[in-house]
């Protein structure tokens, strides 16, 4: 296990290098200057500007700016914000909380929603009720999560004025701190949450078929277990590896839909920080935090086949 | 087929009962593909829905860009029958208009997508060197790219310069199409390599190489076609899909600009009025959760019209 997880760590070290050569250039390229800004700036003579970009190393052929940046990233060191005067590595560990706090809970939405109704669907299979939640999974993964968001918005902010609808920075103290920053977290959670429950239904439902037709589901039956027994303990634990790889493999499409549901909701968390990061020209906050995307991709890519050959002993990990 | 097999070559070839019907396999999938309700009717949705967006500017004659300050953020009405916006344009037309530019890139960046990812998916597949694995570390590597980030990156830094070069609706459109189609081939190249690995061993292809078939023509007259069932369906989905990140981007305000009212970008200019005009947000959204919905349902359909194992 040991040996089998160092050498999937090697593996991944080459990809986020491709990764980052590739952020890299795409940012080398571009035409955007994150100094346009002083350049604008009548304040600024331009020798002033001159010497801040040899400082910065602007000037210097790509490669050379890459393997810079490359050896300052392993030393911790991310780079300052043109934009907002402070470090990367500051505003990012500020921000990363409320993301991974809103797609946490998101999943665990997803998941409790998912697992009981795609394991209720394929026990009757083409039944009544199998096919009203197909039809419902197939409306919810066809409604992007912009427009649930400003239709949930529109519903519970401005029509029955029950929850906040943007986020704001919370003055209470005690328990009223936690309620009203759950009371702002709801729907943003819900509208990302039920998107993913939507394709999970989906998967976990002939996950459960491919498995319930094997015979020692037959058997287990024909012992006389009850059929609680049958669907929780010989059924779901099995039916579930799959799906924790495909939970896995799915966290590049939460991303996109975190950033999407942190813009409408203007919460304060790392994919509102790359928008306007990129409206800004902020380069080195724009590098960081697409990086930190591609990281906890690569990240969930490790964790879902670790968890694979943890989870079924027919696969021999060396 | 079993009943073509002859017992001996002297052995009566008896004829089948009803007159033998035209036989074909689309004919066969359209067959199989009336079956599933929800895709029928979405095909006709979609195309009333493809009709309506390319005849209805020739009825419905008004300008995308006509401002009325008199009219501003009007409900429907017999003169705007989806209402207008903040400046008094109509929506109706505006709706029509951005339909045409969402749909087109969704297609467009669908055949992207499709071309990049077969012709990937197919030398990994027929290579037996080290350029299938490359080519797979290659995939798996895009596979982790974070695909919004860099599309909205992308589009950001480099609108200006395509902007000059293609003029303000082309530039735009070029890059949106290529950059949603360059980061959405991944899944399509993995299926065709695992398509093209199961069918390059069997027996037709052995027998096509045998006769001397080039590369190139098992792949095109032999392999091809038999992966072709897959990669329709996901060609179908990944529409859907494009049409959706295409709204995403302009939502975002970082895809077609102000003056091309894409879906995307009115619901972007209309998220801010919502306790005052809802109707303004719920056009465009309803627009594009309908034409999803129906493409999605119609990839389901073909998938079970197009699996040959399915009995239906």
């Amino acid at each position: 296990m040991g040996r089998y997880l160092l050498r999937r760590l090697l593996i991944a070290i080459p990809s986020l290098l491709g990764i980052s050569v590739i952020l890299f250039t795409v940012l080398a390229l571009a035409p955007g200057d994150p100094f346009g800004e002083l350049a604008t700036n009548p304040a600024v003579p331009p020798e002033v500007r001159e010497a801040l970009r040899v400082k910065f190393g602007l000037d210097d052929p790509i490669a050379i700016r890459y393997f810079r940046w490359i050896a300052a990233m392993v030393h911790g060191d991310w780079g300052f914000s043109f934009a907002s005067r402070i470090d990367v590595d500051t505003l990012i560990l500020q921000r990363l909380p409320a993301t991974l706090f809103v797609i946490g809970s998101a999943q665990l939405l997803a998941l409790l929603i998912a697992i009981p109704v795609g394991v209720l669907a394929a026990r009757k299979p083409y039944s009544i009720f199998d096919q009203i939640s197909s039809t419902l999974a197939f409306v919810g993964f066809s409604l992007p999560t912009f427009f649930t968001g400003l239709l949930f918005i529109l519903v519970f902010s401005v029509q029955l004025d029950w929850l906040p609808f943007v986020y704001r920075d919370v003055y209470e103290t005690g328990w009223r701190w936690y309620w009203e920053n759950f009371r702002q977290a709801i729907m943003p959670i819900c509208v990302l949450g039920l998107f993913q429950a939507a394709s999970m239904t989906r998967y976990v439902r002939s996950a459960v078929l491919d498995v319930i037709r094997l015979d020692y589901v037959t058997t287990a039956r024909a012992k006389g277990l009850g059929e609680r027994v049958v669907i929780v303990k010989h059924v779901v634990r099995n039916a579930l590896i799959p799906v924790v790889t495909l939970v896995a493999l799915q966290m590049p499409a939460i991303f996109g839909g975190a950033i999407v549901t942190e813009q409408i909701f203007r919460i304060p968390g790392i994919g509102s920080l790359l928008i306007s990061a990129i409206l800004a020209n902020d380069t080195p906050v724009i590098m960081a935090v697409t990086f930190v995307f591609a990281c906890l991709v690569v990240l969930f890519n490790l964790i879902a086949d670790v968890l694979y050959g943890w989870l079924d002993p027919r696969i021999t990990l060396g | 087929m079993d009943g073509s097999t002859l017992v001996s070559p002297s052995a009566e070839v008896i004829a089948p009962q009803r007159p033998a019907r035209p036989f074909s396999p689309w004919l066969e999938a359209w067959r199989r593909f009336r079956r599933h309700r929800l895709a029928l009717a979405s095909t006709v949705v979609l195309l009333l829905m493809i009709l309506a967006i390319a005849l209805g500017p020739f009825v419905w004659k008004v300008a995308i860009n006509d401002i009325d300050f008199a009219a501003r953020m009007q409900t429907p009405s017999w003169s705007h029958p989806l209402g207008t916006d903040d400046l008094g344009q109509d929506l109706l037309a505006r709706m029509l208009y951005g339909g045409r530019i969402s749909l087109a890139v969704g297609l467009s960046a669908m055949f992207v997508a499709m071309t990049l990812g077969t012709v990937i998916g197919a030398t990994a597949g027929m290579s037996r060197g080290w350029v299938g694995p490359a080519l797979i570390w290659l995939t798996d590597l895009f596979l982790s790219l974070p695909a919004l980030p860099l599309l909205q990156l992308v589009i950001y830094l480099f609108r200006d310069s395509l902007k000059a070069a293609f003029g303000l609706e082309g530039g735009v459109f070029v890059m949106i199409v290529v950059v949603i189609g360059g980061l959405r081939w991944m899944p399509v190249a993995r299926l065709v390599r695992a398509q093209f690995l199961s069918l390059r061993e069997k027996e037709f292809v052995e027998a096509a190489r045998a006769l001397g078939a080039s590369k190139l023509r098992q792949v095109v007259r032999h392999i091809l076609p038999n992966a072709l069932g897959p990669v329709l369906v996901a060609a179908t989905i990944d529409v859907a899909a494009a049409i959706i990140a295409e709204s995403t981007l302009s939502f975002l305000g970082l895809g077609f600009p102000p003056d091309i009212p894409t879906w995307g970008r009115i619901l972007y200019d209309a998220k801010d009025y919502l306790d005052i005009a809802p109707h303004w947000a719920l056009f465009p959204g309803a627009a594009i959760f309908l034409t999803v919905l129906t493409i999605n349902f119609i990839g389901d359909g073909l998938r079970d019209a197009l699996d040959p194992r399915k009995v239906m």
